[in-house]
């Protein structure tokens, strides 16, 4: 088995003093070693003081994204045997650092949710003696796609847009955003979403570069649902216009 | 030295999984200040991980016709192997079709019935009617009579949580995220709130509140193979048998899923049997219907997990180098299904194992899964012991599962306990007032204060956390599994006595600064090793088999001596849990015959 060499980020800011720095480890690669139990391992054997976050370390909730030989990628299904023997491990960009690998992605998704109203909006009060309403089971599968993003931010990382503005919404974001939009129990009208993200901040913002198309460890088909969007945020615009209101 | 920040709030929720999410939002409906703590981001929880699905009688699907509240109570029971509180059971599976329906309002995208005929992979036709077309569908499940599990594809927990987390987002509840509470504040009689570590920063910080809500999620992460989450080690159960006066009830009873994949041991989910999965041995044999002809892979968990390892026993298992597993046969079911409605443990075994299931076998073992035990509560959810305390979800005994929980009833009961819970916790709080006993606040934040201190200087010496982490891990593996006898706990007993004393004293070989994550893993590390040995005692002393409670050495369920629940306390000072018991109650269904699993065979040989 190789020897690895992980080059790691360490700062931790609630140390008075301390600096950034990249710090390096080695470990003997085990069969089948991924990410989450290579970090572990440095922590119990090697540097206690090593911050890291995972949480199902099965690719599902999202909380160990980094960016790994300068990807954004979920650690816990980064495999060792399709790295070089050299890792570098770098906490995930336009987050706020907590210290080392950790971000406070928590923060970021709770004002995003806040931002574009990620809830259904809906005037109906809940009956509790009633069916539920129907609904086809292919909407009920439209709408699951998009709805699995796991908030990991991997895309946000990846993007050029939300590296230069801090208040651009992501395609995380404009995915959020389709997933309403795509769910009939949703009432909100092309307008209202216009009023959320038919600006700079939302879907014009983006460029169009893609990245988090390719980086996305869900493989949600981010460049169709952001497509989505826009034309609809487009032909909203222009309906607006036409309507006589003001749209910047 | 003191806290440096206090929050005070009308209900403070530790927790912020289904359960600590939903009960929020009850007690935040009736007008209540709430905060919520949460050791990550909320929509990380564990709740995420649930994939099959939640058990609710809608009787929508071709197969769940004629099913109710009657018919899920009477699977719930039996499932329990009659160890639950049948008063809970009935609320339950009455609430739960509501819960679902709720959450359908609040966006939660169920699969629903497509009408037309459709072929099973056991052979069967089945007919999904016009008329129920578009209403929320459900699939099979283990020890279920009826098709009763609801679900979005196999990513159902995501979903929910996603949900539910609206709502908490939409109502303006204040939530803090990476935030440990590391012990109750109490004076014996009312439970004041918490001391907590802010995980950011490692500052000590006090919640108060008029009402507790425990919400913390299982210890499956006790045992060195779990599927369960890292954050899962019973460390909210634990801080409330600190007390000394709140009991764990029943810890021996420890679910262990039939499919948890190998070697990372992660979920795959009982859907996966539900839509016609098949589990094979080593000569690719079907061997499941042998030992149960009746319901076959889908007998309840225990009664699975048992038959699989019996199996192993006798040779039959696949080798490999991490032991004998079997394999999970779900090609049959087509690419269009797994990739579909089964898509989620697709993906987890391609990134894990580089398998496509829906070409090749998946390698799978009984893994430790659910803890039916936690902090004992009335049907309320009220903890005995002290006034304002609650708890919830999986950290509870509330007492839905007994010995042995059903599939797709986890999940149901995060939500529906927030909603009975919730609504309890808010008539409890509208009624209580706020205590602002200073001195008692201060004292229990310098004892914290004070273990921290030792921790860091090594005072009480310098034991290494990790090794008595692994100590404790594989001790459960090796004593405390899916077979049990009276000698190998005694010596699990032990040596988790001798881990529990090293624990006492760890000294850190970091400086402890900030949120230093050893730290963490040291002062929770005593709380753990006395849950730990809760379940090891509790299984030693409880000489019968129930549900997962599998005694070799006293094969039968034993009714006229343990029909009873075991109540562990922890008597400060000491190094054993202390038992007692109480009753347990079978107000409408008497103990009988289960209808499947090893007493039922045995009744048909007769």
């Amino acid at each position: 088995m190789r020897q690895l060499t992980f080059s790691i980020f360490r700062f931790n800011p609630n140390i008075p003093g301390d600096k950034p720095r990249m710090q390096e480890y080695k470990l003997e690669e085990q069969d089948g070693m991924s990410m989450f139990v290579a970090l572990t391992k440095i922590r119990e054997e090697l540097d206690p003081t090593l911050m890291f976050d995972f949480v199902c370390r099965a690719a599902i909730c999202g909380s160990c994204a980094m960016l790994i030989n300068g990807r954004p990628r979920l650690a816990c299904k980064t495999l060792a045997k399709n790295m070089p023997s050299r890792i570098t491990m770098m906490p995930l960009p336009v987050f706020k650092l907590i210290g080392d690998l950790c971000v406070d992605t928590g923060t970021w998704f709770k004002d995003l949710q806040i931002k574009t109203e990620a809830w259904v909006h809906t005037n109906k009060k809940f009956d509790p003696k009633a069916l539920e309403e129907k609904m086809d089971n292919e909407v009920a599968e439209k709408i699951y796609e998009p709805d699995r993003c796991v908030e990991c931010g991997c895309c946000v990382a990846a993007c050029i847009t939300a590296n230069i503005r801090d208040d651009f919404i992501g395609a995380t974001g404009i995915n959020r955003v389709a997933r309403f939009m795509l769910d009939p129990r949703d009432e909100r009208s092309d307008a209202d979403y216009f009023d959320v993200v038919g600006n700079e901040e939302g879907t014009f913002g983006c460029v169009g570069l893609m990245g988090c198309d390719d980086l996305c460890p869900m493989e949600i088909p981010l460049q169709e649902n952001l497509a989505y969007v826009r034309r609809k945020m487009a032909a909203a615009g222009l309906k607006l216009q036409f309507q006589g209101v003001k749209v910047s | 030295m003191s806290a440096k920040h206090t929050f005070i709030s009308d209900v403070l929720v530790v927790g912020a999984g289904l359960a600590g999410n939903r009960a929020a939002i009850a007690a935040a409906e009736a007008g209540l200040d709430v905060i919520i703590l949460s050791l990550i981001p909320p929509r990380r929880s564990h709740s995420t991980a649930a994939q099959g699905g939640m058990q609710a009688a809608l009787g929508n699907s071709a197969l769940g016709k004629g099913d109710s509240p009657d018919v899920h109570f009477a699977d719930t029971v039996k499932g329990s192997d009659w160890g639950n509180d049948q008063e809970v059971a009935r609320m339950f599976v009455e609430t739960s079709p509501i819960a679902v329906r709720q959450l359908s309002q609040w966006g939660v995208p169920w699969n629903r019935v497509v009408a037309g005929k459709r072929k099973l992979p056991d052979g069967r036709e089945v007919e999904d009617t016009k008329d129920k077309e578009g209403y929320i569908t459900a699939r099979d499940f283990g020890g279920t009579a009826k098709w009763r599990t609801c679900y979005t594809a196999d990513g159902t927990g995501h979903t929910m949580v996603y949900a539910v987390d609206t709502v908490v987002c939409k109502m303006g509840i204040t939530t803090h995220d990476r935030i440990e509470a590391i012990s109750l504040i109490h004076d014996g009689v009312n439970c004041l709130g918490v001391v907590a570590r802010n995980l950011r920063n490692g500052d000590i910080v006090t919640y108060l509140a008029k009402s507790t809500v425990i919400a913390t999620g299982g210890s499956g992460r006790l045992y060195a193979a779990s599927t369960n989450a890292v954050i899962c080690n019973g460390a909210g159960g634990a801080i409330c048998q600190a007390t000394g006066i709140v009991p764990l009830g029943n810890m021996e009873a420890v679910q262990f899923h039939p499919t948890g994949m190998v070697p990372v041991w992660i979920l795959m989910t009982e859907g996966a049997r539900g839509d016609g999965g098949y589990l094979l041995d080593k000569n690719l044999y079907r061997f499941m219907p042998d030992y149960e002809p009746k319901k076959k892979e889908l007998a309840s968990r225990d009664v699975v997990s048992r038959r699989m390892t019996q199996h192993m026993r006798k040779g039959l298992g696949v080798d490999s180098k991490y032991g004998p597993h079997l394999w999970l046969d779900i090609r049959h079911l087509g690419r269009k299904w797994v990739w579909s409605n089964l898509r989620e443990i697709a993906n987890i075994s391609m990134n894990f194992n580089g398998i496509d299931p829906a070409t090749s076998l998946v390698p799978v073992r009984p893994t430790q899964h659910y803890t039916m035990g936690g902090v004992r509560t009335n049907k309320d959810g009220a903890a005995y012991g002290l006034k304002g305390l609650f708890a919830l979800g999986e950290a509870a005994c509330w007492d839905l599962h007994g010995f042995n929980r059903l599939g797709g009833n986890s999940v149901a009961e995060t939500v529906v306990s927030g909603m009975i819970v919730g609504d309890a916790v808010a008539k409890y709080t509208l009624g209580a007032t706020q205590n602002y006993n200073y001195k008692l606040i201060e004292d229990f934040v310098k004892i914290e204060e004070e273990r921290i201190k030792n921790l860091i200087s090594g005072k009480n010496g310098r034991e290494n956390v990790y090794d008595i982490k692994k100590g404790v891990e594989n001790a459960m593996m090796d004593h405390v599994g899916i077979f049990r006898t009276g000698p190998d706990l005694e010596q699990g007993v032990a040596k988790l006595q001798e881990l529990y004393k090293r624990s006492l004293k760890i000294g850190l070989r970091s400086s402890g600064q900030g949120a230093n994550p050893e730290l963490a893993d040291a002062l929770r590390q005593p709380g753990l090793c006395r849950t730990a040995l809760s379940i090891c005692y509790g299984a030693l002393m409880r000489t019968e088999s129930r549900g997962s409670h599998s005694r070799e050495d006293f094969p039968k369920r034993d009714d006229v001596n343990w029909l009873k629940r075991t109540l562990a306390y922890w008597k400060e000072g000491s190094d054993l849990p202390t038992l007692d018991y109480e009753p347990v109650v079978c107000k409408e269904l008497p103990p009988g015959d289960r209808g499947y699993g090893e007493s039922s065979a045995a009744g048909k040989d007769k």
